[in-house]
Parts: structure tokens; sequence; C-alpha cells
């Protein structure tokens, strides 16, 4: 480059100039995202509380009102004071007599795309799974979330089994996936065609989670008993 | 790229038809083929996009003369961020389920080129006034390209519009349609569409041009 071309390019701008610039938008930047985070964080929590029990008393039709307990050291449940943050939780549904009708329990594991969160229903009088309600998903649309549509594949947790041994120490038949149509036995899930991945994946979710939560709710029912709060 | 003979206006409907960010310059092609597989999807993510497009037009024109061009793209990706965040918020708490089903999407509007290329070639060296008309023409131009999809994808792949059911029980769904090469296959027929249109106004241009020319000739 030659010394009148050097000479003829604009002078650039001072190290200040542009320290200013980034600094600057940096900080409205900051602000901006900080002002909307606040407004916005109370309606979401709201919307998320909001969301989980109507997940609740989906999956505990029978119930009316819900109150949230946590797993203490000790194996039994506590009910929940603040906000159960690391804690694992289980949700009481009680009816209009505020007898209990079952626990809402949640769980996750790996589906095709990406981790599936999903909420069941246990009722301990019928020692089964009673209504499933996927919370989040990322199945392929079209095939993989069926899980959340298909009429046949959710029929499966109208009733699923999960009757515990004599003893209650672990559920007596673990609940296993089987081909579309060929279900014979009530711990069975029978699949979707076009959806094995998923469908096999709710069927391990639901047997992890049962086989952890079924026995540990069975042999501390009395727990459950006694605490009411009115649900939303 | 200033502009003086070309009025506010039509700085508007040039990215609504004219230079359509989808159907004419092919930009941000990562959520018009992810996102589009139902209509709802799609209207919503075009709409979250006009936002962030049309704030950081604002935000860009208005500090042009404050950000030196050695450091306008950083700047201007951190611009384009803040907004994505504030829209990913709002959606938030404006509905869960839309947010579950838009997902991962919403933050990769930072990398859509479409909002970059509109603050560097325009907003950077325009008014502000012309940078809100630029961006709600492009914004709408790209909803709107965005809605065309996701409909043909949500009729045909699920038989429904808006999860209003069109057809009876007996209608087969196109899955195919709903799936990412579902995406490509319509767009490709939009983009078929629109190229036939231009070239048909093309030809007419021209016939019209060469009718003009032998009547004057034979005037002559």
């Amino acid at each position: 480059m030659s010394r009148t071309e050097l000479a003829s390019r604009p002078a650039p701008p001072s190290i200040w100039h542009m320290y200013r610039a980034m600094v600057g938008v940096g900080v409205f930047c900051g602000l901006l995202i900080v002002t909307v985070f606040q407004v916005t964080r109370p309606v979401i929590e709201r919307n998320k509380a909001e969301a989980l029990q109507k997940a609740i008393f989906h999956v505990l039709p029978n119930a009316s009102t819900s109150t949230t307990y946590r797993l203490d050291e000790s194996g039994g449940f506590k009910v929940l004071e603040g906000e159960g943050v690391g804690e694992q939780l289980v949700y009481a549904g009680y009816d209009d007599t505020q007898e209990l009708v079952g626990l809402a329990v949640e769980a996750q594991g790996m589906g095709y795309q990406d981790v599936i969160v999903l909420i069941y229903g246990y009722s301990f009088a019928e020692q089964a799974i009673t209504g499933i309600q996927v919370l989040e998903s990322k199945e392929t649309p079209g095939l993989g979330d069926k899980i959340e549509t298909d009429p046949d594949f959710l029929q499966n947790f109208e009733r699923l089994d999960v009757s515990l041994r004599d003893d209650l120490s672990e559920i007596a038949n673990p609940i296993v996936p089987v081909k579309h149509g060929e279900k014979t036995n009530p711990w069975e899930v029978d699949g979707i065609t076009g959806a094995t991945i998923s469908s096999v994946a709710i069927a391990d979710i639901l047997n992890r989670s049962a086989q952890y939560w079924v026995p540990r709710i069975r042999n501390n029912l009395s727990d459950f008993q006694g605490h009411f709060q009115v649900g939303e | 790229m200033v502009s003086p003979d070309k009025s506010s206006t039509d700085e508007f409907i040039k990215g609504l038809w004219k230079e359509n960010p989808v159907f004419v310059q092919v930009l941000g092609m990562c959520p018009v083929l992810a996102v589009s597989n139902t209509a709802l999807n799609a209207l919503a993510m075009g709409l979250a996009t006009a936002f962030v497009l049309i704030m950081s037009n604002i935000v860009v024109s208005s500090l042009r003369s404050f950000i030196p061009k050695q450091v306008r793209i950083a700047t201007y990706i951190l611009i384009i961020a803040t907004f994505v965040t504030v829209v990913d918020y709002v959606i938030q708490a404006v509905s869960l389920d839309l947010y579950k089903a838009l997902g991962a999407f919403i933050s990769l509007i930072v990398v859509n080129c479409l909002i970059l290329g509109r603050a560097e070639a325009f907003a950077s060296k325009n008014t502000v006034a012309r940078s809100i008309m630029d961006g709600l023409g492009m914004g709408i131009g790209f909803a709107f390209a965005l809605f065309c999809l996701g409909a043909v994808r949500e009729i045909l792949g699920a038989g429904s519009l808006f999860d209003v059911q069109l057809f009876h029980d007996s209608f087969q769904d196109w899955v195919v349609m709903i799936l990412p090469s579902g995406g490509f296959f319509t767009l490709a027929g939009w983009l078929l569409l629109f190229n036939w249109l231009k070239q048909r106004k093309d030809k007419r241009e021209q016939m019209d041009k060469s009718a003009t020319l032998t009547l004057s000739k034979e005037t002559a």
C-alpha cells in the first residue's frame, strides 16, 4: 500500500470510542434483561405452578385438592414447606371428603430426541398407575409425539398394574413394553407402531420411577393422612 | 444503502413482497423449515422474529453514530441477543404451551441472518423512522412467509388449521409434511410459485415494451 493511500484512509477511532460503545451497549442490554426478568418472573412461576396443578388433577381425576410432600432422610414423607429446590417431591391428591385418592409423581428419562418429563398418577387402592401426562418432550412431530395424543396408547395408563409383592418390598411385575396389539397382562404397555422408541421410553421411565417410588409410598401411606390444602 | 428516492412506504412494502426475506432473499431458513410444522407455531415464530427485528433496527439506527465500525458486529449481536432474551421471557409469561412448542428455536433467532443482515445493511445507515418501516416490512413479510408454509403443512399433514379439523375422519394425514422433509417440499412449492409469478410479470413487461416500441416505430 502506497503512502498516499495510507494517508487518504480515515483515522481509526480511538480505543476510548470502541470501549465506550461496547460498555455502553452492554450496560443498556444488561439493564433491559434484568428489568424484563424481574417483571415476568412472578407470572412465569405462576404459569408453571398452574400447569403442574392442572397436570396433577389430570392424572388424579377424582382429586379436588392437592398437597406437596417431600421425601425426608428417614425414608418417610413430610409436607413441603418452602420452595422444595433439590428435594424429591410427590403430590398427594384428596377428594371432597378429604380422603386420599392417590399420588402424582414426576418422572423423566431419555426419549428419541431429548429428555421426556412426565407426571403419573398412582392409586394405592387400585395398586395401579391411573393416568399420565407428558410435561416436556421434543419427540418427532407426527410420529414420536403420538405418546401424548394416541388414544390407544394412553388407554394403557388408565389402569397399569404396579401391585407390590406380599412383603411390600418391590413391584411384583416390572412394567414392560410390548409390540402393538400384543398386550396380554395388565402390567404391559402396548406400543405404538412408528413411534417404537418413544413408546418404549415411556414404559422404561414409568418402570424405573415406579420401582423406586411405589414401595416407598405404600410403606408410608400414613404420612399422607391428615394434611390438607385447598387446591386452586 | 441510503436511498432518498424511496419513500418510507416503499421501504415497508419491499419486505412484504418484492424483497420478501423467505420467498425472494431465502434468508433465515433454519426457523423457516424447523418451526413451520403448524400454522400457530409458524405465526408465533414469525411474530417473535419480527419483534426482535424491529427493536434491534430501532436501537442500531439510534446508535449508528455512537458505534465505531470496528466493533459493530459484536454490539449488533449483543443488541439482538438481548431482545431475543426479552422475547423468550415474554413468551414464557404469555403461554407455556407455546413456549413448549417453539422450544429451542427461540434462542436461535439470535443467529437468524435476516436480523443481523438488516442491522448491518439498513439500520446502521438509515434514520430511525426508515429503519422501523424496513423492520416492519421485513418482519411481517417473514411472518407471512412462515405462516404460508405452516398453514400448508398443517392442512396436509394433520388435516387441520389452527387445530380446527378441516376434513372428514377418512382423510389420511400426509405425515411427511409435518416432518423436516415436508418443510423442504412446501418451501420448494412456494418458491416455484413466486418464481413463476415473477417470470410471468417480467415476460408481460417485456411484451408491453416491445409493443410500445413497434407502435412508436409505426407512428414514426
